[in-house]
């Protein structure tokens, strides 16, 4: 089902969580919303499941308004960071409970409700669990209980709240894999708030970055990598170098020294270079744009990552690179270093 | 005597109501005392632990200080009681003056302790799970009882209902009886006793926290469904902790119930006054043998509160990490 989010306003107290947001998200997404902490992503999924209501805006599922019903009316499955999952019943209760609170007329007969369950726990894999409590279940468990459990509505959209966040690295890795795939097999409209960017650009479609209550970028995760629409974008998403630069005329300087680059867009006045570190060329002294000397060489894989001094300015300044390790790299070796990509922001 | 101790020691618990702790309290001895056996004569002394004399001593006196104060008046409660042997003891109970007080405390118990446990849980709910100006008011309304004399608590009805009260004309005027009658009794008790459910809820009910509710209600549970499938089920022990210690107040409570009870013989006196009034008369084996009922009303009560205790421990987990 699509979801169509307009001009959502919501303030606690004088702070704004969500400054005016928009957001369309169509039938079958797999969405993220990916932002740091306090950026109103968690609020805004709050509001579209029916927790938390707006201050003003629309919400509508499936075309229809969402904030004339309430959250128990909307069918929306909800996963919680911390799962929620009913601590005094058994896996298999937990994940019956939304099949057996439906109204008399709609409730299905017992012996549906426990295929049903079955169903579901085969698809998280973890039949074999039933007759458990969740204090006695792993955090991995637990979080794919609490999936199956927001799947047992038959929900018209899945929200996820930080589904991995409580979880340790490696489990983390499995279950995106996991929510991926699952999410090609049963293909409803899911949204999942996340703070990390890896797990963003790895599982979803598309990600909404967010910053400070309002919408940054849309994208696909291509498009929010590669071509960023803010410097905050930038910076938050992927290792960045940043160097406060001037722009003046069409030229570029660096504290006084004129780099040989040219600004994207037509700016003036203090702003920030970004280079994401692989995109920094290193080449022989007095080739490019920046100059600086090797302080220190990491090599690992296929790269190595080089920490560099530049020189002019009060040499304070030290940036970090990644270079193919078709020749290797001395400490105290003066190098030259030009920009092969980079996107310059006005603002200081 | 024992009562007045046996509650006590409940409410500074109640305050700091932390079942963890007093598990880690009883359990921890043991290992260590493990350890101290199979170590080394020549191994370092164990820092957390203090030299055999000292330890002696110290577990000497506690014990002293609770035989003392604690088991001693216990013990000559029920040796009062049992003085003219058990055919009088029998007979004393079956006294139709103490057969009254007898129910009239259970009944003024039943009623304190259902109506403090609907509105204990109200108020538990309201101030764990909403944010409200003066919710802070409200925590502090509820421990007023704690912290007022019984005494004045009686008063306070005695000045609302009394003759010359703010009601007393009126209600003379309807001829409806609240002091003196089991009403003020009741009123007494329910303020006397109001903290004890709502005390015992609000830190279960905050450390939980909404997370399950809003679980249920995403599921398509009603208000009614969520309460009654995945709050109730989740604070029991809790409750009954709460009620427990509400029923044990609310029948061994005599000040603020003196107050406003008036004294009249088969009507309304309840236990605790009979044993004062037939102390008074000089009818000890009566008196010792109605003390004798509530000195094991305060030992049912505590061997059931220490079993809810390690039910709250084991089976209220923590949910997440």
């Amino acid at each position: 089902m699509a979801i169509e989010v307009k001009n959502i306003v919501k303030k606690f107290g004088s702070f704004a969580a969500l400054d005016n947001v928009d957001l369309k998200v169509a039938d079958g997404e797999l969405l993220a919303l990916l932002g740091p902490s306090g950026s109103g992503k968690t609020t805004l999924l709050r509001i579209i499941a029916g927790l938390d209501w707006p201050d003003s805006g629309e919400v509508s599922i499936d075309g229809e308004n969402a904030l004339a019903r309430g959250a128990s009316e909307r069918q929306v499955g909800f996963v919680f960071q911390h799962y929620a999952l009913f601590r005094h019943m058994t896996v298999f209760e937990n994940v019956a409970f939304g099949l057996r609170v439906q109204p008399r007329a709609v409730r299905k007969d017992e012996a549906t409700i426990r295929a049903r369950v079955k169903e579901l726990l085969d698809l998280v894999q973890l039949d074999w669990l039933a007759n458990r409590y969740p204090s006695q279940l792993s955090g991995g468990q637990r979080q794919r209980i609490a999936l199956a459990r927001a799947l047992a509505i038959e929900p018209r959209i899945l929200l996820l709240d930080e589904p991995f966040g409580a979880l340790d690295a490696k489990v983390r890795k499995e279950l995106r894999q996991w929510l991926r795939s699952l999410h090609n097999e049963i293909h409803v409209t899911s949204i999942f708030v996340t703070h990390d960017q890896e797990e963003a650009l790895e599982v979803a479609n598309r990600v909404v970055v967010m910053d400070k209550g309002r919408i940054e970028q849309i994208g696909t995760p291509g498009d929010v990598y590669d071509n960023p629409a803010t410097a905050f974008v930038h910076g938050f998403i992927g290792e960045s170098i940043v160097l406060p630069v001037d722009v003046s005329g069409g030229s570029v300087r660096l504290d006084g020294r004129l780099l040989n680059i040219a600004p994207d867009a037509p700016l003036s006045g203090a702003a920030k270079l970004f280079v994401r570190r692989h995109d920094m060329a290193i080449g022989p002294a007095g080739s490019g744009a920046l100059e600086g000397a090797v302080r220190h060489v990491r090599s690992f894989g296929p790269i190595q990552r080089a920490e560099v001094a530049l020189s002019g300015g009060e040499g304070r300044t030290v940036i970090e690179i990644d270079a193919p390790r078709d020749r290797e790299l001395q400490a105290g070796e003066i190098v030259s270093l030009q920009p092969r990509r980079y996107r310059i922001f006005a603002g200081s | 005597m024992s009562m007045q101790t046996g509650y006590a020691s409940s409410t500074s618990e109640l305050q700091s109501y932390a079942p963890a702790a007093t598990d880690a309290g009883v359990a921890a001895p043991a290992p260590r005392r493990e350890i101290a056996r199979s170590r080394p004569v020549t191994a370092p002394r164990d820092a957390r632990t203090e030299p055999g004399p000292v330890r002696f001593i110290i577990i000497a006196l506690a014990i002293a200080f609770l035989s003392i104060f604690v088991v001693l008046p216990l013990v000559v409660v029920f040796a009062s009681a049992f003085s003219k042997g058990i055919s009088a003891y029998i007979a004393a109970l079956a006294e139709p003056e103490a057969l009254a007080a007898i129910r009239l405390t259970l009944l003024i118990a039943a009623i304190s302790v259902t109506l403090n446990l609907v509105f204990g849980v109200i108020a538990a709910w309201a101030i764990s799970k909403f944010d409200f100006t003066g919710k802070t008011f409200l925590i502090t309304l509820i421990d007023l009882p704690f912290s007022v004399s019984p005494v004045i608590s009686g008063l306070v009805f005695v000045l609302l209902f009394g003759a010359q009260g703010y009601f007393g004309p009126w209600l003379q005027a309807h001829n409806v009886h609240i002091l003196f009658a089991v009403p003020g009794i009741a009123l007494a008790t329910i303020f006397v006793t109001f903290p004890f459910v709502a005390r015992a809820l609000i830190p279960l009910m905050q450390e939980q926290g909404t997370q399950e509710e809003e679980a249920a209600i995403s599921l398509g549970a009603s208000g009614l469904q969520t309460f009654f499938r995945v709050t109730l089920p989740n604070i029991k022990w809790g409750l009954l902790y709460g009620v427990l210690l509400c029923n044990a107040r609310a029948m061994g409570e005599f000040g603020a119930v003196s107050v406003v009870s008036g004294h009249i013989r088969g009507e309304t006196n309840t236990m605790p006054l009979l044993v004062e009034i037939l102390y008074n008369e000089y009818q000890f084996v009566a008196s010792f043998a109605i003390a004798s009922l509530l000195a094991m009303l305060a030992l049912i009560t505590l061997i059931v509160k220490t079993i809810l205790e390690r039910r709250l421990d084991e089976g209220q987990l923590p949910n997440g990490d």
